[in-house]
């Protein structure tokens, strides 16, 4: 296994306009994901120093908290204040774990960091071991993304062969052990409970909190779970301070943060931009628009946040204050593009499908819910709806929210409730109709 | 009986939790297993569980759970389409459409030579990269075009 390089065969992304790179800080060289490219651009040293100065855990998680990271994986939880949770005094083994299981419909930008910049996660979780005391940690990484995998654990072996992972590191007493482990296709396994039963060899089934991983986690131990763009945010932020990090973005929002930008636009791809860059200044940065089409609608940070008009989206900034007064969020920074011939009901069918696939079954509003909500759009889009149809959908929806053990049910609901919403003369038309509105107006490619 | 090639490629992964946690190999075991035989038969689960020392129910229940493995035969070559919203949005259906014409089947069927099987799947984590495919779990095809889905499947023995 150790004979493999981490090299990623896969093309990079060469334009860098407008972007400001922290997690993808090794584009601009030939070689990304290489560990001499890392170090060259200074990395493993802020580890090093930290380790072999003995700087303080508070001294570290207060430097976290001033650079004013919030989770990247959707819900935006502060950093620092989340590492002070873990317990500093525990007999036994902590348990650091990273969650790479991307699998929300236009999330793919943990992809670019484990398969571009693997070391810098590989650091920033080497950090986050030293200041939370964990010896143990796992990067659980979604099954699909099988070649990214392997990038990743050739990284591992690399590291260790380097002295940055194992045993007595920079001959102290720090020990941190790091492996990948995978997923194996199911979006739930995301949620941090129902990735750590995953991680144990379950079926991933959300756990019932409090408690929560902090005090109870892997093998039932205190477990630290952040995503893979707050793990690779550290090593920039120790590098340079909490509060250059912060200064980078906006208030509420510090650092640079990792935008997927999917659907139609003429480049799909990540651009790591500064928070509170403008909308557009981003639609810009991914070719705009595709085929010379306008704006319909962008779904700003995966299907478990509001859909937005475009002319709502269009005056927002990428921060999460901004697009919580547009009545959305950044969720993931997973930003779904429609130009005008997209059919907003065939859209909400194929994302209804995906939550009722994907529920775990575990509650019944949520099992059940899902189920129902399918089946109703199924009927509209075959031709079968009834107007009632739309306020059934609506109530269904708000009976899933908040009756659920985590937070899939939400975000199940949210896509109806917000498409119905702004779209609702779509519905309305199909429902009537029986066909779509847009198809008649849609060009053929 | 594993195979030897298996139980090593086990072994490893059992490196990774500590000596009293063999179920938490259970996914790669499986993974390992269904890779070398194809797909996962029932004897393939009980001999997985026996050699993690679990209750073979408990195998079943993640072998169930997770839908890249595969319970029943799934042809030489398994390809799968991600068909979810950003990848619709680049038009999956054409790439499904133009699948299903030139294998002759549909979803969840098998060529009758035995040679391919066609799925649809969820998101797969790589929607810049769509329409996509994955072939037989761990091969990702990207920004895929009609032609450049014939070029692949011709190019498999
Ligand atoms: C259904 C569901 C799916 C999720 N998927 C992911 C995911 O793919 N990646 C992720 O980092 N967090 C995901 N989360 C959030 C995690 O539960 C958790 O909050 C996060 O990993 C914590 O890391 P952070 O504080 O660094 O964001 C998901 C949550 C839910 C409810
Ligand atoms: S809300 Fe849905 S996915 Fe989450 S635990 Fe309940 S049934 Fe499972
Ligand atoms: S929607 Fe197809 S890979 Fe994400």
């Amino acid at each position: 296994m150790a004979t493999k390089t981490a090299k990623s065969k896969a093309p990079v992304m060469t334009n860098l306009k407008g972007q400001t790179l922290v997690c993808l800080r090794t584009l601009t060289e030939k070689n990304p994901s290489s560990l001499e490219t890392y170090i060259k651009l200074g990395g493993y040293s802020a580890l090093k120093r930290l380790v072999t100065e003995k700087v303080k855990a508070t001294d570290v998680i207060s430097e976290v908290k001033t650079s004013g990271l919030r989770g990247r994986g959707g819900a935006g939880f502060p950093t620092g204040l989340k590492w002070s949770f873990m317990p500093r005094y525990f007999d036994g083994v902590k348990y650091l774990v990273c969650n790479t299981d991307e699998g929300e419909p236009g999330t793919f930008k943990d992809r670019d960091i484990i398969r571009y910049n693997p070391h810098q996660l590989i650091e920033g979780m080497a950090i986050a071991a030293y200041t939370l005391g964990a010896r143990v940690g796992y990067n659980y990484i979604h099954g699909e993304i099988w070649q990214d995998y392997d990038i990743f654990e050739a990284a591992l072996h690399e590291a260790k062969a380097a002295g940055y992972l194992g045993e007595n590191l920079f001959g102290t007493h720090f020990s941190f052990d790091l492996y990948a482990v995978h997923g194996y296709g199911a979006y739930i396994c995301g949620e941090e409970t129902a990735l750590i039963e995953s991680i144990e060899g379950k079926k991933g089934q959300p756990r019932f909190k409090p408690p929560f991983p902090a005090s109870y986690g892997v093998f039932g131990k205190p477990t630290n779970v952040n995503n893979t763009e707050s793990y690779a945010s550290i090593p920039w932020i120790m590098q340079h301070g909490g509060q250059a990090f912060a200064d980078l973005g906006v208030a509420n929002s510090g650092g640079t943060k990792l935008f997927s930008v999917s659907g139609h636009v003429a480049n799909p791809g990540n651009y790591e931009v500064k928070m509170g860059t403008p909308f557009t200044d981003l639609l810009d940065m991914a070719g705009g628009v595709w085929k010379g089409r306008k704006l319909k609608a962008v779904i700003p940070g995966g299907p478990s946040t509001a859909v937005l008009p475009a002319s709502v989206i269009e005056s927002a900034t990428m921060d999460y204050d901004s697009l919580s007064k547009a009545r959305s969020s950044l969720g993931a920074g997973s930003m779904i593009v429609m130009d005008d011939t997209t059919c907003m009901v065939k859209a909400l069918h194929r994302l209804s499908y995906f939550f009722y696939e994907e529920s775990c079954g575990q509650c019944t509003p949520c099992r059940e819910g899902t189920g129902w909500v399918y089946r109703v759009i199924d009927r509209i889009v075959k031709g079968q709806g009834k107007m009632e149809d739309l306020d059934l959908l609506t109530d269904v929806s708000k009976n899933i929210s908040g009756r659920t053990i985590c937070a899939l049910g939400e975000a199940a609901a949210t896509p109806v409730l917000s498409f119905i919403k702004h779209f609702r003369a779509e519905f309305e038309y199909y429902i009537e109709h029986g066909k779509s509105m847009v198809d008649s107006k849609a060009e053929p490619n | 009986m594993l195979s030897p090639q298996s139980i090593e490629k086990i072994e490893y992964e059992l490196t990774k939790y500590p000596a009293n946690q063999r179920q938490a190999a259970v996914m790669s075991a499986l993974r390992i297993v269904q890779t070398e035989r194809g797909w996962l038969s029932q004897e393939s689960i009980t001999e997985v569980a026996q050699y993690l020392g679990m209750p073979e129910i408990a195998a079943m229940e993640v072998a169930t759970f997770y839908n890249m493995y595969d319970l029943a035969p799934v042809g030489k070559y398994k390809v799968t389409v991600c068909t979810n919203i950003s990848c619709m949005l680049r038009d999956s259906d054409e790439i499904v459409d133009h699948l299903k014409e030139k294998l002759g089947i549909g979803f969840n069927e098998i060529t009758a030579d035995g040679k391919f099987c066609l799925k649809e799947g969820e998101c797969m984590g790589a929607c810049g990269g769509g329409p996509l495919m994955i072939v037989n779990n761990h091969t990702m095809h990207e920004f895929l075009t009609p032609e450049k889905v014939d070029k692949i499947l011709d190019e498999l023995e």
